[in-house]
């Protein structure tokens, strides 16, 4: 096996006396589709916030890219190209569309410590933030406020920024919390598209949707791993279906 | 409807609302550049120092708009940027030095230098904490201030002459201050436009409406919090500087806290977060406060009603409230006001 993107090792975290990550360790492929998938309060979430630097673990340690990064603050990950998007939209709801994918762009693309010149009509920002926003066919309204998208246009555009980011690896919580059946849909044609060019870790309810799009699975229960392994072994193993899937698959 | 407008001629739709951007504004200075021309053109005269005021007001509350409208930095000691401008003007004064090209640097300087070690702790807190703590070292600076004996202390300190300007005196006619001190509002206006438009400034206002989001994508917001918070700290500099030439006085009271909330008044007034609203908001605010005791005044007069010409020196009981009306009733200050009114009948 080749040298994986991302790695966690005995990570663990807990509040309180709540341990909601118990020694989980993990690791995601070049161009691989790891999805993550557990009841509420398994701690798909916490994980993720780990991962991306909003959280700290108690223990453990997180590799990406080759290098440890377990210290490391939000924005120094993000800027190594971790990309991650909310489960509940974390856009600029007063900037236009374009504007929030543009500031990515821009936090990756020189300085911006610069105060004279007009950044919104900056081209080389703002090409790339509609080549972001084409990915996730958003670029019909690139100039729209974002706070007045739907909810369903409001989780691609989490997506176009977290691309605009140009990530080693995307990380998902839920990219499809709340969205309609046709905005699902839509957005699982998305993911699809860019799998294999990105690894990507995946937390998502929708089974349909994880099952579509899922290279790997891993299960979360009380915040430990259950279970990981290739969709069809998961979907099978009689531990899981006892403890989670027997009642998302019906 | 506007988005549609937008999302069909995005190009076209923005140029339009930037170019009605900068019709205000150009009338707002128009208007301070033509009251020189009328009235009160001799150098000494009543409305010239008064409207002088109003700029170097208006430099200091478009400076706090910036922090406040763009970066809800909530900042309650902005009136210590001043203090510390203008006392640069004055102790230098005091000690013999009296060229601006010495004075603006130190007050621009010592500003910005307090202005970064606060911000350096005050922007580690935020909401309620940050204004309480902003509030703390802006009453610090104004003790500091107070208790400096060579220097009047707290009775403040004289200027002997305005500020020469390489040697030469001429700032000494009222005139030649007047339009120095609107260009200087001229050019803080642009630069916070510029800035508010750039790079630096689409991640400050970025902070404001998401922070965690703005780190999410690479930015550690606190780096630029930081740097804007001394960008207004030398705009309040500069507006000091101005006002200590323009009264030939200094006090403690230039950095008291009540100062620092007339310019929150000042900035809200006019309309948070347009910067020409700061602009309007410091004339509203200084031309009333001036206006109201001797309008009381000549109603009581004019309705032949002596106890409504008494209560002239009570014009606070009235100008208190109508600030209340402004706030509750006039969303957005009164940029809004005019705003909605013009918006209406450009409709219809």
């Amino acid at each position: 096996m080749s040298e994986p993107v991302l790695r966690l090792q005995g990570l663990r975290k807990s509040f309180g006396g709540l341990v909601v990550t118990d020694d989980v360790t993990l690791d995601v492929q070049p161009g691989e589709l790891h999805a993550v998938i557990g009841p509420n309060g398994a701690g798909k979430t916490t994980l993720i916030n780990q991962i991306s630097g909003l959280l700290l673990p108690d223990s453990g340690r997180i590799l990406f890219d080759g290098a440890d990064v377990t210290a490391l603050p939000l924005y120094q990950r993000a800027r190594r190209g971790l990309a991650r998007s909310f489960q509940i939209t974390s856009i600029l709801a007063g900037f236009s569309v374009i504007d929030n994918v543009a500031l990515a762009v821009q936090a990756h693309r020189g300085s911006s410590f610069r105060f004279f010149r007009a950044a919104s009509s900056e081209e080389d920002l703002n090409r790339r933030a509609l080549e972001a926003l084409r990915e996730v066919d958003l670029a019909h309204r690139a100039d729209v406020q974002a706070g007045h998208l739907s909810h369903g246009e409001k989780r691609a555009l989490e997506l176009a920024i977290a691309l605009a980011m140009e990530p080693k690896i995307l990380l998902l919580d839920e990219p499809m919390a709340g969205a309609g059946r046709d905005e699902t849909a839509r957005l699982v044609a998305v993911l699809q598209r860019l799998k294999g060019r990105l690894p990507m870790i995946l937390v998502e309810h929708d089974m349909t949707a994880v099952f579509a799009l899922a290279d790997r699975i891993s299960v979360l229960i009380y915040g430990r791993v259950l279970a990981s392994g290739a969709p069809d072994v998961v979907r099978n193993d009689p531990q899981v279906v006892a403890a989670y899937l027997g009642d998302e698959m019906e | 409807m506007v988005e549609s407008v937008a999302a069909a001629a995005p190009e076209r739709g923005l140029s339009r609302a930037r170019r009605a951007d900068w019709t205000l504004p150009l009338l707002i200075f128009v208007a301070f550049a033509a009251v020189p021309l009328f009235g009160g053109a001799a150098s000494g005269s009543y409305i010239l120092s008064l409207v002088t005021r109003v700029m170097v007001f208006a430099i200091a509350a478009l400076a706090l708009d910036l922090l406040v409208g763009f970066g809800a930095l909530v900042s309650f000691g902005h009136a210590a940027f001043m203090g510390l401008g203008a006392y640069a003007v004055g102790i230098l004064a005091a000690h013999g030095i009296g060229d601006a090209l010495v004075a603006l640097p130190v007050a621009l300087a010592a500003a910005m230098l307090f202005a970064w070690v606060t911000g350096i702790v005050c922007l580690r807190t935020r909401g309620v904490y940050f204004i309480m703590i902003t509030l703390a070292f802006g009453q610090m600076a104004y003790f500091t201030a107070s208790s400096l004996a060579p220097y009047g202390g707290d009775d403040g300190l004289t200027i002997a002459a305005r500020n020469t300007i390489f040697g030469f005196e001429v700032l000494r006619d009222d005139r030649a201050l007047y339009f120095v001190t609107l260009a200087c509002l001229v050019g803080a206006y642009l630069l916070c436009r510029a800035v508010v438009g750039s790079r630096f400034g689409r991640v400050f206002r970025g902070a404001r409406e998401n922070p965690v989001r703005m780190a999410a994508i690479g930015f550690e917001v606190y780096r630029y919090q930081l740097v804007g918070y001394v960008l207004a700290g030398g705009l309040g500099g500069l507006s000091g500087f101005l006002l200590a030439n323009a009264t030939e006085f200094v006090s403690p009271a230039y950095m008291s806290w009540q100062r620092s909330g007339e310019l929150i008044i000042m900035v809200i007034l006019g309309g948070i977060g347009t910067l020409h609203g700061a602009i309007v908001g410091a004339a509203a605010f200084i031309l009333v406060s001036e206006w109201l005791p001797e309008g009381i005044y000549q109603l009581g007069a004019l309705l032949q009603i002596r106890s409504v010409s008494d209560f002239a020196e009570h014009w606070k009981i009235v100008f208190g409230p109508l600030l209340v009306l402004v706030v509750l009733f006039a969303r957005g200050g009164l940029i809004g006001v005019g705003r909605r009114i013009l918006g209406r009948s450009g409709h219809e």
